[in-house]
């Protein structure tokens, strides 16, 4: 059996899941929500690349790198607004998180 | 050979990628993402994408788990505390997950099409970053520099928002150090003896 594109399917929509169940099960703590937002968009670049290498173009390629750049600066400004955030109230509790009662 | 070692890959990925999330500390949530990622750029490495891989190893693993890393130990945060009452919330993620798993499941037995025939990481090129860097800077230049101009913006973000100035600090004010004259750092005197200044 040969390497084909539905073993990375698979492994990506594994990934995804995992992903959004760790939004879930975490749901106080947003340094791991992030990890697992990264996680989802690893799933993403993953499932791009393996549909632009087996579909021989390169253009999904070029895509998963735009996609990884969103992923660091996303990163960057989160933690820098979660940094803030313990700065100002000393703790990191997503549930404290209603100053502005939107 | 290659699908074996895809199963091995693959399941150290999916294994750290459940203790990202299942990890009591977050230092160890981490350093399950580095695996995670790490193992990724492997799978990638499998099917030819190597300059993706070795970008993955690059950004993730150099840039963002780092500084994930750095966030981590540098907030003072009762951990346990956050962790606690979250059990609760398990039978409904399990059941999103299930929700999840299953549309994308179907999704893909009904949309598979023949993609496998034509399997080619590097089209119209040698090595796979020759074909990406034949396209980057001509086909896709605007994508490109608009990737750069999000880093950029995202960079002058965060250090605006993390930059403060606490008036207690010293700080080196460099004009007022370089236009120190020498008369106004000292004075001669000519003290009288017995009298002092």
């Amino acid at each position: 059996m040969d390497l084909g594109l539905s073993h990375f399917l698979a492994v990506s929509a594994a990934l995804f899941t995992i992903g959004v169940v760790g939004i879930f099960v975490n749901r106080k703590n947003i340094i791991v929500i992030l990890m697992a937002i990264e996680l989802i968009l690893l799933s993403v670049n993953l499932n791009l690349i393996a549909f632009a290498v087996f579909s021989g173009t390169i253009a999904g390629q070029v895509f998963a790198m735009l996609v990884l750049t969103v992923a660091a600066a996303e990163a960057a400004v989160g933690l820098a607004i979660l940094v803030v955030y313990f700065r100002n109230r000393g703790d990191i509790s997503v549930e404290n998180v209603d100053l502005m009662k939107g | 050979m290659a699908v074996i070692a895809f199963y091995l890959i693959a399941a150290v990925v999916l294994v750290s990628a459940l203790s990202v999330i299942m990890a009591r500390n977050p230092v160890h949530s981490v350093l399950w993402l580095i695996l995670a990622f790490f193992s990724s750029a492997g799978l990638l490495v499998l099917i030819g994408a190597e300059f993706l891989a070795m970008l993955l190893v690059v950004v993730y693993v150099g840039a963002v788990a780092v500084l994930f890393l750095f966030v981590v130990m540098m907030l003072d945060v009762d951990f346990v505390e956050l962790k606690r009452g979250t059990l609760r919330y398990w039978p409904f993620a399990v059941l999103v997950g299930i929700i999840f798993a299953a549309e994308i499941v179907l999704a893909s037995v009904i949309g598979t099409a023949d993609m496998e025939t034509n399997f080619d990481a590097s089209p119209g090129a040698e090595t796979n970053a020759e074909a990406i860097g034949q396209v980057m800077y001509t086909q896709y230049l605007l994508l490109f520099q608009m990737a750069g101009i999000i880093l950029l913006v995202a960079m002058i973000g965060a250090i605006v928002l993390t930059l403060r100035h606490r008036p207690e600090t010293k700080r080196q004010n460099i004009a007022k150090q370089t236009s120190r004259r020498r008369s106004d750092a000292y004075e001669l005197k000519d003290p009288t003896p017995g009298q002092g200044i």
